[in-house]
């Protein structure tokens, strides 16, 4: 096992990035309009007092262990691990945190911040909806007017989300403008939060956006990796040999991967949608096919023409289906130090299959394009090897898409 | 001196407020744009302020988020916008245009490239929305290198330490946005900006123009006496998008506009 006080200090990656204005190597930084620059501000410095606060740190602690179930497990997908025949896979159950995906772990976080700050409405972008429900949920605990934003064709396929969140007495707007996508739904509460600074803040649900939200959100995911860490150590003793996990806005892969950044012999691997096929152009993975740019805050790679235009993301998931990525996922790419792959919809819904079929756990469709690379990646290995798939969320909310791709009626 | 420079000096000999137009390049089609600038220089239009499309106007109401949809799908780029002001010049070599957009499709083009290539058209500043000061470096050193203005906001949540470092790295103007939100919003408080005005003009001598939530005469008029330059921009692409389906219509419908602007702004200053 790799021993942390080996690495040297000008080596470390954990509490290196970004810099004080936000920076990860050219990467991220603070792109915005005047008027946000102050709240941006407050919230940076908010949330540095807050992340040196015993105080503060032993709410969130508590609410993640009584409010959302934490820790969640390391599982071992042992039939399946044998049936490939390589390396052993370990799921990590993010699926089983309350409202059912990763998502919380952030809103959780971001919500006890507003609350500290005064703030008394809440806004958020959601795709799939997870975040929009995690929001909503957090929300409605605390008592703060809500307010979620949502692409309409996000809305027409996420209809079950939708509802659950009215239910938690949050107020969906569907989004009219653009590609009517995620993108579109973080302009719009871009636009809400410009108008409504005084009383309003913004839980943005991936590490995107500007600095400080790609490391805060970063920070409030990273208790996945931090546990996933402890785990295999106790259940295995010894380190994995990969990290694998889906990357759309790549919250859940920030989250697993920050602890593992400074071991060197963990392999870390981000699986960004391939929609139809990368080579078709109906993808969304930046990562692999895009070039960096300036979008929502921040300087990361981007889908985008060569004027400049942002380019529509196409994927099975909603939850991925973003034409940016968090700009610290470039900075780890061109680092090196981690690795992004892209798999088609095609894959990612035979991974959804076999995951159902033979571990008894039906994987949200953002996870399956995580569990479909992993497989690949554990036939080349050994079957003493060992790889921890991040399980970001669980696939209730996609049976309908499901259905619907295999012309079931339900 | 700058085009933009000049322009103002000009302004002040005659006690005049600059009136600042704005519309989107290729708003409806890349031809109705040429004709719309040079109808609103003959109206009144003191210096011109053209929005270069962009697929994600974070920081604009829902007027101009069409408008720049219409521009797209026109097929407006960088390059086309270039075309129109290299238009534009070739027979108004005196009428300052800035351009008004976000920070990617310049990243695209590439800094350097598009500040040379956007010299050579007779464009001569820019207005970058998503770019405050701090990232602003690269940039505004191309935009200065090729003899242009690079222009920045001041908000009204802007610190006075905060103004002192824009004034500080802005030339041309200063642009205060006058509210608290998207381009198109609410109505603006005439006081509030006049106090504001007051803390910007004790940190700099560039003249200040104000935007956001100018819509008619009376509201120009009643900023008119507190501001170098009035910036009315939804309220111009909105005339455009109701004549959208008629862009011979434009020239005449914004001139009639223009005009309105033009006279009450001159009746508040006299």
């Amino acid at each position: 096992m790799p021993d942390l006080a080996n690495v040297k200090a000008e080596d470390r990656l954990i509490g290196r990035y970004p810099d004080e204005r936000g920076h990860f190597g050219p990467y991220g930084g603070t792109f915005i309009a005047e008027t946000l620059v102050r709240p941006v501000e407050e919230l940076r410095d908010a949330y540095e007092r807050c992340s040196k606060d015993p105080e503060f740190l032993a709410e969130l602690d508590a609410e993640l262990r009584h409010y959302v179930g934490r820790p969640s497990p390391l599982y071992l997908a042992r039939r399946w691990s044998r049936e490939i025949g390589g390396a052993r896979i370990y799921l990590k159950r993010e699926d089983l945190n309350h409202t059912g995906a990763h998502k919380v772990n952030n809103t959780v976080g971001q919500a006890l911040l507003a609350k500290r700050m005064g703030k008394t409405r809440i806004i958020a972008e959601t795709g799939a909806g997870q975040h929009g429900v995690a929001t909503a949920t957090v929300a409605a605990r605390l008592g703060l007017e809500c307010v979620v934003y949502m692409g309409a064709e996000d809305i027409a396929r996420q209809a079950p989300n939708v509802f659950r969140m009215k239910l938690l007495g949050a107020e969906v707007v569907s989004v009219e403008s653009g590609s009517k996508t995620l993108k579109d739904a973080l302009n719009e509460a871009m636009r809400d939060w410009v108008s409504n600074i005084d009383d309003t803040y913004y839980i943005i649900g991936t590490v995107a956006g500007p600095h400080p939200y790609p490391m805060l959100v970063r920070d409030f995911n990273s208790v996945i990796g931090r546990e996933a860490r402890a785990q295999v150590l106790e259940q295995e003793g010894r380190l994995p040999d990969a990290c694998v996990a889906c990357v759309g806005g790549g919250s859940n892969a920030m989250g697993l991967f920050h602890a593992f950044l400074d071991d060197a012999d963990v392999a870390l691997y981000g699986v960004e949608a391939g929609g139809s096929g990368v080579e078709t152009g109906k993808h969304a993975a930046p990562l692999a096919a895009g070039r960096p740019g300036v979008l929502h805050g921040n300087r990361t790679y981007l889908m985008q023409d060569s004027d400049g235009q942002i380019t529509p993301a196409h994927s099975i998931s909603a939850g991925l289906d973003y034409p940016g990525v968090g700009p610290e996922h470039s900075w780890l790419k061109d680092s090196g130090r981690a690795t992004y792959v892209a798999v088609n919809d095609d894959e990612a819904l035979a991974a959804f299959h076999v995951c159902t079929r033979t571990e008894g756990i039906i994987p949200a469709l953002e996870s399956s394009h995580a569990l479909s690379y992993a497989v690949k990646l554990a036939a080349d290995m050994r079957p003493d090897d060992i790889v921890v798939v991040g399980l970001s969320g669980r696939g209730d909310k996609d049976i309908q898409t499901v259905a619907a791709i295999e012309g079931i009626d339900l | 001196m700058s085009r933009i420079a000049d322009r103002f000096a000009a302004l002040r000999v005659r006690n005049r407020t600059a009136l600042v137009p704005f519309v989107t390049a290729g708003d409806p089609c890349p031809a109705a744009t040429v004709p719309v600038m040079r109808a609103m220089v003959e109206a009144g239009a003191d210096i011109l302020e053209l929005g270069v499309p962009f697929s994600d106007p974070m920081a604009d109401g829902p007027v101009i988020q069409r408008a720049s949809e219409r521009a797209l799908a026109a097929g407006m780029d960088f390059g086309k916008v270039l075309d129109i002001v290299r238009e534009f010049r070739a027979d108004d070599a005196e009428t300052p245009i800035v351009l008004m957009g976000y920070l990617n499709p310049l990243e695209a083009a590439g800094y350097a490239g598009a500040a040379e290539r956007a010299a050579a058209a007779g464009v001569d500043g820019f207005i970058t929305v998503d770019l405050p000061p701090e990232e602003a470096d690269d940039l505004a050193r191309e935009v200065r290198a090729h003899g242009m203005d690079p222009v920045f906001l001041v908000s009204p949540t802007s610190s006075d330490e905060r103004i002192a470092r824009i004034c500080g790295e802005a030339s041309g103007f200063v642009y205060y946005v006058s509210l608290k939100g998207v381009t198109g919003a609410a109505t603006l408080d005439v006081d509030e900006v006049a106090e504001r005005m007051a803390r910007i003009r004790r940190v700099t001598d560039l003249p200040v123009g104000v935007g956001f939530g100018i819509r008619d005469g009376a509201s120009a008029a009643r900023v008119a006496r507190i501001s170098d330059a009035v910036v009315v921009g939804t309220a111009v692409v909105a005339r455009v998008e109701e004549s959208a389906h008629a862009p011979e219509a434009l020239p005449g419908v914004l001139a009639a506009f223009i005009g309105e602007l033009r006279r009450a702004l001159d009746a508040a200053t006299s």
